[in-house]
């Protein structure tokens, strides 16, 4: 198989962000031209019309979780919805109490979020993860305590799609009284999520991950049993029921909506097939590639993301012989920081195999002919750096690389 | 991150990787670095009366390693080690255009080729030096 019968380069970073559908496109187009009405006015049928539109949208992410279309709040994405969920609440419950319970492999909005809310005097719990990147929901129950207001655990992980046990961490909160937020960014519109029967009380979606336009999100807050209240994060005008004012996007709200629309009417088959396709991938690198080694439980999963680390090789310069495929890495030389993917190392793996982690994520346009080429590739450059490799020499050698006294620098 | 020509360069077609013996009475061996920082670094020498005649690498870590022991071994090579002694980073960084961050990549490059050349220097100790 050669590149030219493929798309080239390949995309198989679906869960970094994702082409815009052109259906989505097309529903988009009149509300930046002629429906180009504020949705907040109520005095003429331009506002009107854009209203109209935006109401429809608000329906269609409500449909896909199971909520009331008042529960939807549009943001500008999921960075923002994690902040006002978690700012929101910390806030408006701050005379209940001030304890916050997360998790240690949470997208860096929510930890960073709650590092600030630390700065202002609460007190976080990070849980750990186990091997697999999964926390128990007996870890949450013996986390929470008499001042504990929030609970916020991600559904499926950004970097590996470990998916966590969402409904059964819900149940927990709402007989503890607690409130619970899933950043959901991930698993929204690739597996059923139902807000009512997992007890979710606070939700962050984000468009762009749906193939839906970048720079819009929506927070799910639930308005019953119990009805959450927030202190809003943008002041103004008091749109989205004063949770969070400005002028709504409206082109990229009807994307948004369009997107969800999309998704949850093609969730069942295309999820079959992308699973099938990451599973097709996952087997011939387990197969073909020696010390090929899986990131993350197998069974709790994302259909499409693949996380996985190919010992002796160094992640940054694997990127590089695969220059046509667009892959991420959780090598430190791959991030601005220089450390390794801090996912990766809460679950145990240690730093050299964290370097040398590959995520590939298969989405709506990957076909099988990709999938093929991709593990080609990878299998054929993983054997030229281990030729290169020192370390793979050593361990030929049968040297074991933990007796060896390196020079850290 | 883009990467500049001539790191691409050595990346793609490699210069003189592979091992000599390390056993071998003429060979210095430099290995530094380490696994859990992302790179490592094994750089080899080959010396007859003062003068590198062979040299060999291998490397985990990013491009910008791998091309800046690759680019090591081909100065080195018919250098005297005196002279190869002092290389420096900042002559490897500038040859491979290599960004602030990658500086540290061309730091190891110099440390190799001088842990090499210690080994060298040890294992050929003379009577009345020692």
């Amino acid at each position: 198989m050669t590149l030219e019968t493929l798309n080239s380069p390949i995309y198989l970073d679906y869960a970094a962000t994702c082409p815009l559908d052109q259906r989505v496109l097309d529903v988009m187009i009149p509300y930046f031209t002629h429906k180009y009405g504020n949705a907040a006015s109520r005095t003429h049928a331009f506002g009107w019309e854009a209203e109209a539109a935006v109401d429809n949208a608000r329906e269609e992410i409500a449909k896909t979780i199971n909520a009331d279309p008042k529960e939807i709040t549009w943001t500008s994405g999921a960075t923002e919805s994690n902040n006002l969920a978690i700012k929101g609440v910390a806030e408006y419950l701050h005379e209940q109490g001030g304890h916050i319970i997360t998790v240690i492999t949470e997208h860096k909005a929510v930890l960073d979020a709650c590092k600030y809310l630390e700065r202002q005097g609460k007190e976080v719990t990070y849980l750990p993860v186990n091997n697999e990147g999964l926390i128990t929901v007996e870890q949450v129950a013996a986390a929470i305590r008499e001042d504990t207001i929030l609970v916020s655990v991600m559904f499926a992980n950004n970097e590996t799609g470990v998916v966590q046990p969402i409904a059964e961490i819900g149940e927990l909160c709402h007989e503890r009284g607690v409130l619970f937020h899933t950043d959901a960014v991930q698993a929204f519109g690739k597996m059923p999520i139902d807000v009512k029967a997992m007890n979710i009380d606070l939700m962050s979606l984000s468009a762009h991950k749906i193939y839906g336009p970048k720079g819009v999100g929506a927070l799910y807050v639930r308005r019953r049993r119990p009805r959450v209240r927030l202190s809003p994060q943008i002041h103004g005008g008091g749109h989205e029921r004063g949770n969070r004012s400005g002028t709504l996007n409206v082109p990229g709200v009807v994307g948004f909506g369009e997107a969800a629309r999309i998704a949850r009417e093609t969730m069942a088959t295309e999820s079959a097939r992308i699973f099938e396709l990451r599973e097709h991938l996952r087997t011939r690198l387990a197969n073909e590639v020696p010390h090929a080694i899986l990131n993350g439980s197998l069974e709790h999963r994302l259909p499409g993301t693949l996380n996985m680390s190919f010992a002796y090789v160094e992640g940054e310069s694997l990127l590089m012989g695969l220059k046509d495929i667009a892959i991420s890495s959780g090598s430190a030389c791959t991030s601005a920081s220089l450390e390794p993917s801090y996912v990766l190392r809460a679950m145990g793996l240690d730093d050299e195999l964290a370097h040398s982690s590959l995520r590939m994520t298969i989405g709506r346009l990957t076909t099988k002919q990709e999938v093929d080429y991709v593990a080609d590739r990878i299998r054929e450059q993983v054997e030229r750096l281990r030729e290169m490799s020192p370390l793979w020499e050593m361990v030929q050698d049968g040297i074991d690389l933990s007796t060896i006294e390196w020079t850290p620098h | 991150m883009a990467y500049s020509n001539k790191v691409i360069d050595h990346y793609e077609q490699p210069r003189n990787v592979g091992s000599l013996d390390k056993n071998a009475e003429d060979v210095g061996t430099g290995i530094v670095g380490a696994p859990a920082c992302g790179d490592v670094m094994k750089l080899q020498i080959k010396v007859e009366q003062g003068v590198i005649t062979d040299a060999k690498f291998k490397t985990y870590g990013c491009g910008s390693a791998i091309a800046s022991s690759s680019l090591v071994t081909e100065w080195v090579k018919g250098m005297s080690i005196d002279k190869a002694e002092e290389i420096k980073n900042s002559q490897i960084a500038e040859e491979l255009s290599l960004p602030p961050v990658k500086i540290h990549c061309s730091v190891l490059a110099e440390d190799a080729i001088k842990a090499a050349i210690k080994d060298y220097r040890e294992k050929n100790k003379s009577p009345t030096e020692s």
